[in-house]
């Protein structure tokens, strides 16, 4: 036979407790199945005796829904503190595996991060030589010194020239002077010879090839300028170096990254299936893919971390070994060049970029393996 | 709380777990799912908890259509429920306290509501004794009531059991079973599956027989 009965839904949970009673005992008589001796009364009054817990907490059960949200926040960031501190606990209880994945990351980590250092002081020396990539603006040789300077100030005050430095037919002359040897010769000389100079450095950086030779010619166009003079193959060569280093440390930087998602990816996979019976268990009593996801998550962040923190040292370690020898090779070429480090911002955000290249890793091994554990 | 009105299920393999199932249940009942291995009652109770779908028919519980419910609904579905499975599905890295204390971390209550419920819980079944130990030194009985502890500590309105007693001694069962009543006592809905004839017959409950997936029964006597 079948139970048709009116529905009493949450007549205990959700109202008080003398309504409660009155709504199930009202419910009893339609039901139409013996219940034997276990009459309402009776089971009211063991209900009091039997259970301890007080009806007030009862209530509070029965509205969970209702929980307030700070407690939810609160929960919130204590499930995510707990993850993080548990998940590097559970790293450092194997020690000796936990490190072999740190090295293995920190090594896919060192190799972009010390070609950084080497492009960026090669870039640094680049900067050193620019110097010799000015652009030389001879004037006519009746330029006055006045509208000389006046020409200096156009020139200087646009936005792709770093520096213009005025030479004038005096100071050209008694630079040539001493440089060459001549002394005597110049003396003789009724008249300067030299012209007016304007030594132009463009900025470097954002100057394409057609941009410097724009430069050139609007230079040229001015009335004061006799000529111009520039070396663009040694800038043209520097710039293709540059790119090339750049482009080196990017394309290598995502191969490596590559294999760090990989190597962190297949340990989050190992560990999701090392813990499947928990996954299961807490997905049946109502863990969301977000909560049963978090450990991992944090386990993938604690392998980057690690990973570039040990990068630090390897590559910390690399340049103590090589700055000495650069330092002593500077002082042979009377250099004061000294090699440049990643610096502590650098380095923190190579840390930064660790965790989070192992955070990425974690989560795409936990969304191809984790979401697919349900219980069955 | 419960209502099954034309429901099947059939598996992959063209297996017909469950065929045209209808049955209520009343909120504040309590009543035993019996049949042989394979007659469909642990399907059923997979239905309810949302572990399997059915391929026919529509499912309410609690006012909810399970047919309608998202994915992202289904954890949230699942804490208004409690489990007790025959082999506990505790877990073996953590202190019975913790067993007991997951379902409310996961449903994200504060530190000090925990440990009282798991503590009020811990009582209930007496092992508030043993809430340091680790299960696994427990016996079959008592891995039981930790399971039992942690299916009631959210206060879920419902109960399903899946042959809770089905490894235990006819003593032990009957302490379980004292337990179920007592929580029913206090208005939780319970279905228990089992195929213990005599347990079922001195419960003397509403008893719902399945036979290769289909409902042959539902009332007290057998």
């Amino acid at each position: 036979m079948k139970s048709k009965r009116p529905s009493v839904s949450g007549g205990i949970r959700h109202s008080g407790p003398s309504s409660s009673n009155e709504s199930r005992s009202s419910a009893r008589p339609s039901t139409g199945i013996n219940r034997g001796a276990n009459t309402r009364g009776a089971s009211t009054n063991q209900r009091s005796a039997r259970t301890p817990e007080p009806e007030p907490i009862r209530q509070q059960g029965a509205v969970q829904s209702k929980l307030r949200f700070s407690d939810k926040f609160d929960a919130y960031i204590t499930h995510h503190s707990t993850s993080a501190i548990d998940s590097l606990m559970r790293l450092l209880e194997t020690p000796l595996q936990s490190l072999m994945t740190w090295m293995v990351i920190a090594i896919a980590v060192a190799l972009p991060a010390t070609l950084y250092i080497v492009f960026s002081n090669v870039q640094q020396l680049g900067e050193t030589w620019e110097g010799s990539s000015n652009i030389s603006v001879f004037l006519r040789p009746d330029t006055s010194d006045n509208r000389a300077d006046e020409l200096r100030g156009r020139i200087a005050a646009r936005p792709d020239i770093a520096k213009v430095v005025y030479v004038s037919p005096a100071q050209g002359l008694a630079e040539f002077k001493a440089q060459s040897g001549l002394g005597e010769v110049v003396d003789n000389l009724d008249k300067n010879p030299l012209p007016g100079t304007l030594l132009v450095t463009p900025r470097l950086q954002n100057a394409s090839d057609a941009a410097i030779t724009s430069l050139e010619q609007i230079l040229v166009a001015d009335p004061l300028v006799a000529d111009v003079r520039l070396d663009m193959q040694w800038v043209k060569r520097l710039q293709q170096l540059m790119m090339l280093g750049k482009k080196l440390v990017f394309g290598l930087g995502g191969l490596l990254a590559l294999g760090v998602f990989l190597v962190i990816g297949n340990t989050i996979r190992l560990a999701i299936e090392s813990r499947r019976e928990e996954i299961l268990v807490v997905k049946l009593v109502g863990g969301t893919d977000a909560y049963v996801s978090r450990p991992f998550l944090y386990t993938g962040l604690w392998y980057g971390i690690g990973g570039g923190i040990l990068a630090l040292v390897v590559v910390g370690i690399g340049f103590l070994w090589v700055s000495s020898t650069v330092e002593q090779l500077a002082n042979l070429y009377e250099s004061n060049f000294r090699l440049q480090g990643l610096g502590i911002f650098g380095s923190m955000q190579l840390v930064l970029i660790a965790g989070l290249t192992g955070l990425l890793g974690a989560w795409i091994a936990v969304v191809r393996h984790l979401y697919h554990i349900q219980p069955r | 709380m419960i209502g099954f009105n034309n429901v099947s299920k059939r598996y992959d393999n063209g297996f017909d777990a469950l065929s045209r199932i209808n049955f209520e249940v009343a909120s504040g009942e309590m009543l035993f799912l019996t049949g042989h291995s394979g007659a469909g009652k642990t399907t059923l109770m997979k239905l309810i908890m949302l572990m399997e779908r059915p391929s026919n028919g529509q499912i309410i519980v609690d006012g909810h259509d399970l047919g309608r419910m998202s994915s992202g609904q289904i954890p949230h579905y699942r804490r208004n429920i409690g489990v007790v499975f025959q082999n506990h599905q505790l877990l073996f890295d953590r202190t019975v306290f913790d067993n007991v204390a997951l379902p409310l971390q996961i449903a994200g209550l504060p530190h000090l509501e925990i440990g009282r419920r798991v503590r009020a819980a811990l009582d209930k079944v007496s092992l508030l004794e043993k809430e340091r130990l680790n299960p696994i030194v427990l016996s079959g009985g008592e891995q039981q009531r930790v399971g039992i502890a942690r299916a009631v500590v959210n206060k879920p309105s419902m109960l399903l059991a899946d042959e809770p007693t089905g490894n235990l001694d006819p003593e032990l069962s009957e302490e379980i079973m004292t337990l179920f009543r007592q929580f029913n006592d206090v208005g939780v809905t319970i279905m228990i599956a089992s195929h213990d004839v005599e347990l079922l017959k001195r419960m003397n409950k509403r008893i719902v027989g399945l036979v290769e997936g289909k409902l042959v029964h539902d009332g007290v006597l057998w």
